[in-house]
C-alpha cells in the first residue's frame, strides 16, 4: 500500500514536472518564432509573459467542447487523452542522472515502440471526426509515422550496436567521458544523428514535415473538429512529443545526464534544450514538403542510408570492441 | 486553338472512391472566399471546379447610379491589394472620353506610384504563396512577416502623400488629387533603399531554397497556348514565355518615354511564376529611383475641381482603358449616355482570366499542389466578383 501510494507520488511529481516543462517549452518556441519575425511574443501574462502557455491553457478548458454530428463519439473523445498519455508514458523511460530511471535492460523497445504506435489515436481521431479534412490528415499521418518509424529505428540502432545494449543506461553509460555517439565514431555517429533528427521532426509532426495538419492545405487535419480541451490534448502531445523525443535524442547520441561538474538532471535538460532549440528553428524557416515527396525521401534516401550506417556501426562494433 | 477538355470525370478510371472536397470557401488558403470543387482519388485531383462570386458586391452596377466622382473611392476595393491601379484604370477611361490633357507631372507621379503599388502587390503575394506552401505556423509565416514590413515601408509613403494608409481616393479625373509633400522623394528613396536591401534574403527564402524549389517546379505548368486562349495576362502570361506588357506595348503615363524591362520565363510553373515576380519587383525598384528622381514641376490636375458631382457631365460616347495591373491587364470600359453617371461600366479584371486556367491546370497534381497553384496565380477576390 504505501510503495503504491510513493507510487502515485512520484508519477504525479514527475507528470507535473513535464507538463511544466512542457509549458515553458510552449513559451519558449513562441518567444523564438517572434524574436525570428521581428515580433515580441508574449510580453503581458507574467514576467516576460512566462504564464502564457497558463492562459492559453485555462482558455481551452473554458471553451465548449463539440462532437460533431454523426462522429465515433467514443474514439473522437479517447483519441486525445490517448495520444498524450503514449507522448508523456515515452518520457518514464529516458535515464535523467545514474541512479534514477527505471532500470530497463531494454528501454529503448519501449521508446520506440509507444513513438510508434502514436500514429494510432492521430488515426482514431481522423476517422472519427466524420470530416474530410480529418480523413485526409489521418491518412496523410498513417502513412508518414509508418514510412518514418523505419529510418529512426535504423538510426537508432547505430548506438545500439556502438553501445551494445538496448538498456538506454547503458547507452549512456558507454558514453562517459564525452564519447558521445555523435562526435564518436563520428562515422556512423554523427550521420547516424542527424538522422535520428530528421525523423524525430517526421515523428512529431514539424515542418518541414508537418502534412499531417498542414493547416494551409488540410485546414487543421486530424484537429479540424476538435475543440476545447479536447484539441488542447493534440496540441500538448505535440510539444510532448517534441521535447521527450528531444531528449531521448540527446541520450542517445550526446550522452545523456553525462557530463563534468554539474548534476546529472542540468546536462540532459540542457542538451535537450538545445535539440528543442535545433528543432524549432527548422520550423520557423523552412516551408514543408509535399505528402509524396516525403514519402520518396523516406523511402529512397533515409531506408537505405539508415541501412548502411547500420552496417557500418555493426562492422565498427565487431573491429574495435 | 485547342482548348484542352474539361471533363476529364467521364474518361477517368478510379482506383478507388472518388472523393468530392469543397475546397473553399471557409478554408485558410482561398484567398479570401473562392470555392473549388474538387473531385479527388486519393489526394490527387481528378476535376476541378472553381466557384467565384462569394465577394461580389455589385461594383459594375452600383457604377451606373454613383455620380463619376464618387467612383474612385468605391473602385479601390476592387483589388485591394493594389488600390492605386483601380483607381487609375477608372480615371483614364473618363479621360479619354473627356478628351482631358493630363499634366506631364501627374502622368509621372501615376506612373511612380502605379510602380510602388506593384512592389507592395508583388511582396503581399510573395508572403502569401510562401504562407500557402509553408503554413501559418512555420517557416511560411516568417517570410510573411518579413514581406509585411518592408509592404509596410510603402504603405507609410501612401499615407504620407494621400493621408490613407489603404484606400486612397488619390487620383481625380485629369491628374491627382495631393502633390507630394515636402520630403517625400528622399522618404521614397530610403523605401527603396530597404526593400533593395532585402531583396537577396526573400531569393534565399523562396527561389533558392530547396523545399521552396522542390515543391514549385514543374508544378501547375501552364501553357502559352492555353494562356493565351483563357485571356491571362501579366505576370501569370509573361512566365508562360509570352512577352506581353501592357506598359512597353501599349504605353500610358509616361512608358512611351520609360523603357521597361519585360521579365519572361519559359517554363509556366510555380517556380518561373515567382521567378517573374521577384525580378519584376526589381525593375519596379529601379524604375521607381528613375521616376522619383526625374518628377517634372508643374500642375498635377489638368481639370478644375468638381464642386457638384451631379453637374459634372461625361458626353456620350464609349472608352476603354487599360493598364497593366500587379496582376495583368486592368480594364475598364465605360458608356456615358451624357448623364452624370455612366450607362454602363464593365471591369477587366486579371484575376478572374487567372482563376479560369484552374480546370485546366488542377486535374493530376495532388491537393498539396492545389493550394501551391492558386497561390502561384495571385487571385484577389476583390477584382474577380467585384
Amino acid at each position: 500500500m504505501m510503495a503504491l501510494l510513493m507510487g502515485g507520488l512520484v508519477g504525479v511529481v514527475a507528470l507535473t514536472s513535464i507538463l511544466t516543462a512542457t509549458a515553458l517549452g510552449i513559451w519558449f518556441e513562441r518567444k523564438l518564432s517572434a524574436r525570428m519575425q521581428t515580433r515580441l511574443g508574449p510580453t503581458i501574462v507574467g514576467p516576460f509573459g512566462l504564464l502564457q502557455p497558463i492562459a492559453d491553457f485555462l482558455k481551452l478548458l473554458q471553451k465548449e467542447t463539440l462532437i460533431p454530428d454523426g462522429a465515433d463519439r467514443l474514439l473522437f473523445v479517447v483519441a486525445g487523452p490517448f495520444c498524450i498519455f503514449l507522448a508523456l508514458a515515452t518520457a518514464a523511460f529516458v535515464p535523467i542522472s545514474p541512479d534514477t530511471g527505471l532500470g530497463l535492460d531494454s528501454g529503448l523497445i519501449f521508446v520506440v515502440a509507444f513513438g510508434a504506435i502514436t500514429v494510432i489515436p492521430i488515426w482514431m481521431a481522423g476517422w472519427a471526426s466524420r470530416n474530410k479534412w480529418a480523413l485526409l490528415g489521418g491518412m496523410r499521418a498513417v502513412a508518414q509515422a509508418v514510412s518514418y518509424a523505419v529510418p529512426l529505428v535504423l538510426a537508432a540502432l547505430v548506438p545500439v550496436l556502438l553501445a551494445g545494449t538496448l538498456s538506454l543506461d547503458g547507452i549512456v553509460a558507454a558514453q562517459q567521458g564525452f564519447h558521445w555517439f555523435a562526435l564518436w565514431p563520428t562515422f556512423p555517429g554523427l550521420p547516424a544523428f542527424v538522422l535520428y533528427l530528421g525523423c524525430l521532426l517526421a515523428e512529431a509532426n514539424r515542418i518541414p514535415f508537418d502534412i499531417p495538419e498542414a493547416e494551409s492545405e488540410l485546414v487543421a487535419g486530424i484537429t479540424t473538429e476538435y475543440t476545447g480541451m479536447r484539441f488542447g490534448f493534440f496540441y500538448l502531445a505535440e510539444y510532448v512529443h517534441t521535447l521527450v523525443g528531444s531528449a531521448v535524442a540527446a541520450t542517445l547520441f550526446l550522452g545523456g545526464w553525462d557530463g563534468p561538474i554539474a548534476p546529472g538532471l542540468h546536462w540532459l535538460v540542457a542538451k535537450t534544450l538545445v535539440l528543442y532549440t535545433v528543432i524549432y528553428w527548422i520550423r520557423w524557416s523552412f516551408l514543408r514538403l509535399r505528402a509524396d515527396q516525403l514519402m520518396s525521401l523516406c523511402w529512397r534516401y533515409l531506408v537505405p542510408a539508415g541501412l548502411g550506417l547500420v552496417f557500418a556501426a555493426a562492422a565498427l562494433a565487431q573491429v574495435m570492441p | 486553338m485547342t482548348t484542352p477538355a474539361r471533363n476529364h470525370l467521364a474518361t477517368y478510371e478510379p482506383e478507388g472512391d472518388l472523393m468530392t472536397l469543397n475546397y473553399g470557401p471557409q478554408h485558410p488558403s482561398t484567398h479570401g472566399v473562392l470555392r473549388i470543387k474538387l473531385v479527388l482519388d486519393g489526394e490527387r485531383i481528378v476535376e476541378a471546379d472553381p466557384h467565384v462570386g462569394y465577394l461580389h458586391r455589385g461594383v459594375e452596377k452600383l457604377a451606373e447610379r454613383l455620380s463619376y466622382v464618387q467612383l474612385t473611392p468605391v473602385f479601390d476595393k476592387n483589388d485591394y491589394v493594389a488600390p492605386m491601379t483601380n483607381e487609375q484604370a477608372l480615371v483614364m477611361a473618363f479621360e479619354k472620353l473627356l478628351a482631358i490633357e493630363v499634366p506631364a507631372r501627374a502622368r509621372h507621379l501615376r506612373a511612380l506610384l502605379g510602380e510602388l503599388g506593384r512592389i507592395a502587390s508583388h511582396l503581399l503575394w510573395l508572403g502569401t504563396f510562401t504562407l500557402d506552401l509553408g503554413g501559418a505556423l512555420g517557416g511560411g509565416s516568417t517570410q510573411f512577416i518579413y514581406c509585411f514590413r518592408e509592404r509596410e515601408l510603402i504603405l507609410d509613403l501612401f499615407e504620407a502623400l494621400t493621408g490613407v494608409r489603404f484606400h486612397y481616393n488619390a487620383h481625380t479625373i485629369g491628374g491627382n488629387r495631393h502633390d507630394v509633400p515636402a520630403g517625400w522623394a528622399a522618404a521614397v528613396e530610403a523605401a527603396l533603399d530597404q526593400i533593395a536591401a532585402r531583396v537577396p534574403e526573400y531569393r534565399g527564402m523562396s527561389v533558392e531554397n530547396g523545399i521552396f524549389v522542390a515543391r514549385t517546379r514543374g508544378v501547375g505548368v501552364l501553357p502559352a497556348e492555353l494562356a493565351l486562349g483563357l485571356g491571362i495576362t501579366g505576370p501569370n502570361l509573361r512566365a508562360s514565355g509570352v512577352d506581353h506588357d501592357l506598359r512597353r506595348d501599349a504605353p500610358y503615363h509616361v512608358f512611351d518615354a520609360v523603357p521597361v524591362k519585360v521579365i519572361t520565363r519559359k517554363e509556366g510553373d510555380c517556380l518561373a511564376r515567382t521567378h517573374v515576380r521577384l525580378e519584376e519587383l526589381e525593375e519596379s525598384l529601379r524604375l521607381c529611383r528613375l521616376l522619383v528622381g526625374t518628377l517634372p514641376e508643374g500642375p498635377i490636375c489638368g481639370a478644375r475641381p468638381v464642386k457638384q458631382p451631379a453637374q459634372f457631365k461625361i458626353p456620350a460616347g464609349q472608352a476603354y482603358a487599360a493598364i497593366e495591373s500587379p496582376r495583368g491587364e486592368l480594364g475598364t470600359w465605360v458608356v456615358a449616355a451624357g448623364g452624370p453617371s455612366p450607362h454602363r461600366l464593365k471591369i477587366r479584371a486579371p484575376s478572374l482570366h487567372a482563376l479560369s486556367a484552374l480546370p485546366h491546370i488542377l486535374p493530376g497534381h495532388t491537393f498539396s499542389d492545389a493550394v501551391a497553384i492558386l497561390g502561384s496565380l495571385d487571385p484577389i477576390m476583390g477584382e474577380v466578383d467585384r
